[in-house]
């Protein structure tokens, strides 16, 4: 099986280049994006399986860029990292198409537990 | 004492203390004495004043009733005296002038008039002709023998030498009988005068006194200007004797008096001098008789006065009482409203700023805990170095920290939401068993007993299930924490009324103080040192307050503690 590939959108430098490594550590094809447009870029140009998206973001918004990515390709998953323990951010997410949310700071294997759920509800 | 009662007194003192704001249970009690002596003295003043000016009022006016028909009767009786004086007075006069001197001499014809006399009159003894010149007896009618007896010497020849007329005090005189003596002058112009005498018996006083028709409590007699009895009294002695009573003499008109009686007995003193001769007419009844009205009425007026103040005092207790409990009550309802207000103000202004902290920590949290993540992968996907196990659990623990502070961070943040609401028609037994399904397992481990009696009919409720969620699984939380290993708790649901439905969680743990009891809703108030955050009963009563709800608690040290939250079954959210 092809190595899973994962977008991260996150604003947070520090963070999200941790957290591809920890992903890449686990035979995954990672990719970073800083804000809404590059995470756009990235799916348009090379779709991945599911796509990690941070809500609060500055300038196009997480769940923007959810409706969005939605609307190029539905199959794409999203899975939101929510910053503020935000539950309703959450829900509101899902209600758009998200997959699942999580809480941030995340359990990796929590993460990782969502992420081979959300491949294998594309099948 | 005295400058306390100054104090106590002191009315401005005690206004002021009605206004002074001071929550101490003594200042109620301070309200209320001040507010019972106020009112007790501004109606028992006037009503004593009252009492007072009308019993005065009564008094006077009373007294001018009562001594009117003394006095009525003293005159009347006074004027039958004087009648029946002057009417034998005016006899003996025409007798004297009806007859000559001559006539006068003859023993027979004075005889004759004696005889008419006693015939058509009564009470005449004697009847004598007396010299002018030099006090002869010259004529004589009568039981004694008295012819040529000489009464020159005698006052009271010179008096009716004098005066024309002359009546005597009473004397003893023929057979023991009391007796006065009236004499008249007669003067002819040829220059010889003569004087006729009679002595008439006392007993029509005794008539004109008992014609006043006085009960037996009561006495009336006639005094000489000596004191001297001149008829015999009920009360004070025999006619001659000596009256006990010091009568003042002279003056024309008719006194009353009221005074002790020399046996000791309270009298009302009615008495009158007779215009001539020098007789006081006496009547004596006793005071309780006169005044019986009077006495009557002031028992009645203080009977009165009495009830009246009873009543009032009765009514100003009670009322005081109830009054100064209504403006407690409200004091205290108002402290309690306040507090609470108060209590929301600390919970929302805590939620902001938790919100703005828990959000700043959050992110770098997330960095730390990725950084750390990324070692402890590092650590294991590289084969055996020198101390990766001890590397590991340092790695272990930061992770482990980072957890406890999201924890933290999370509760936060959950504190801060709290003002939104998602209302939903839910079961709250059925709630209630999903919040223990959290539990189960570590009631089972630590072998708790949790019993539940759940109403089966409870009626379902309009609330926000994720924060009643949130509010059991508090409280039952803290239960857990609460109770020892095998220890119980008790979960129940009832309908408390038409409107609420309550839950109750009872355990048999350690229980709290009073001290903890008044702070247990208090943000950041925690027993558990570093476990709590001292949000979780807080969040909970601000949960439960928000959605209508009321949670009340009790608790007991050593004993154990019960929570009870009521809900609305309608939201009005």
């Amino acid at each position: 099986m092809d190595p899973m590939k994962v977008l991260l959108v996150d604003d947070e430098r520090e963070f999200v280049t941790t957290l591809a490594e920890r992903l890449e550590l686990r035979n995954m094809n990672v990719s970073i994006a800083m804000d809404g447009e590059a995470a756009l870029g990235f799916v348009e140009s090379d779709p991945p399986h599911v796509v990690v998206l941070d809500v609060m973001m500055p300038g196009l918004g997480g769940l923007e860029v959810l409706e969005k990515i939605k609307a190029m390709d539905s199959k794409i998953q999203v899975i939101l990292l929510t910053g503020h323990g935000a539950t309703k951010d959450g829900i509101r997410g899902m209600k758009l198409g998200a997959f699942d949310y999580l809480i941030k700071p995340i359990d990796i294997d929590e993460l990782i537990k969502k992420l081979y759920a959300a491949v294998k509800s594309m099948a | 004492m005295a400058t306390n009662l100054k104090k106590w007194f002191n009315l401005r003192e005690n206004l002021q203390m009605l206004t002074d704001v001071n929550s101490s249970e003594n200042r109620y009690r301070l309200l209320q004495r001040n507010i019972r002596i106020l009112m007790i003295v501004l109606t028992i003043v006037p009503l004593s004043m009252m009492a007072l000016i009308n019993y005065h009022q009564y008094q006077s006016s009373l007294r001018e009733e009562i001594i009117t028909p003394e006095t009525l009767l003293a005159n009347k009786t006074r004027h039958s005296f004087e009648f029946f004086l002057n009417e034998r007075q005016s006899l003996i006069k025409s007798i004297s002038y009806f007859y000559s001197y001559e006539q006068l001499s003859d023993e027979k014809t004075l005889n004759h008039i004696l005889f008419t006399l006693k015939k058509e009159f009564g009470g005449f003894v004697d009847l004598g002709l007396i010299n002018g010149a030099d006090g002869t007896q010259l004529c004589y009618a009568g039981p004694y023998n008295l012819l040529g007896k000489n009464y020159a010497e005698q006052s009271w020849f010179h008096e009716v030498m004098l005066k024309g007329t002359y009546i005597s005090d009473v004397f003893m005189g023929y057979r023991k009988f009391p007796h006065i003596a009236i004499a008249v002058q007669r003067l002819e112009q040829s220059g010889r005068s003569w004087i006729v005498r009679t002595t008439i018996d006392t007993a029509m006083f005794d008539n004109l006194i008992a014609a006043m028709g006085l009960d037996s409590e009561s006495d009336a007699f006639i005094l000489n200007q000596e004191g001297i009895f001149q008829t015999n009294s009920r009360l004070y002695g025999k006619v001659l004797e000596r009256c006990p009573l010091k009568i003042p003499m002279g003056g024309h008109a008719t006194y009353v008096d009221e005074r002790k009686d020399p046996g000791g007995r309270d009298i009302f003193l009615t008495y009158t001098n007779l215009t001539y001769p020098d007789y006081t007419l006496v009547i004596v009844k006793s005071r309780s008789t006169v005044l019986k009205t009077w006495y009557a009425l002031k028992s009645d007026l203080f009977l009165v006065f009495l009830i009246g103040s009873t009543v009032i005092v009765f009514v100003v207790f009670r009322l005081t009482g109830i009054m100064v409990n209504r403006i407690r009550e409200a004091d205290q309802n108002r402290e309690l409203a306040f507090r609470e207000l108060e209590h929301h103000h600390k919970l929302s202004s805590i939620g902001r700023l938790a919100a703005g902290v828990a959000h700043e920590i959050n992110n770098p949290l997330a960095i730390i805990n990725e950084k750390a993540g990324l070692i402890k992968d590092l650590i294991e996907y590289t084969p055996d170095f020198k101390q990766k196990e001890k590397f590991s659990s340092l790695v272990g623990a930061i992770l482990q920290s980072v957890n406890r502070c999201r924890t933290i961070t999370h509760r936060l943040l959950g504190f801060a939401k709290r003002m939104e609401v998602e209302i939903e028609n839910l079961d709250v037994n059925e709630l209630l068993e999903e919040v223990l399904g959290f539990l189960e397992k570590e009631a089972l481990y630590r072998n708790i007993n949790l019993g539940l009696e759940l109403a089966k009919d409870l009626p379902r409720i309009d609330s926000d299930r994720g924060q009643l969620q949130q509010v059991f699984l508090n409280i039952l939380n803290n239960a857990m924490a609460a109770v020892e290993d095998e220890g119980k708790i008790r979960i129940a649901t009832w309908e408390k009324d038409a409107d609420t439905i309550a839950v109750s969680v009872q355990d048999n743990g350690c229980g709290m103080s009073e001290e903890t009891l008044r702070h247990i809703f208090e943000p950041f108030f925690t027993t558990k040192r570093e476990h709590g955050t001292g949000l979780g009963l807080s969040i909970t009563y601000g949960i439960v307050k928000k959605l209508g709800g009321d949670i009340e608690v009790k608790s007991k040290e050593h004993e154990g503690t019960t929570f009870k939250v009521f809900l609305p079954k309608k939201s009005n959210v």
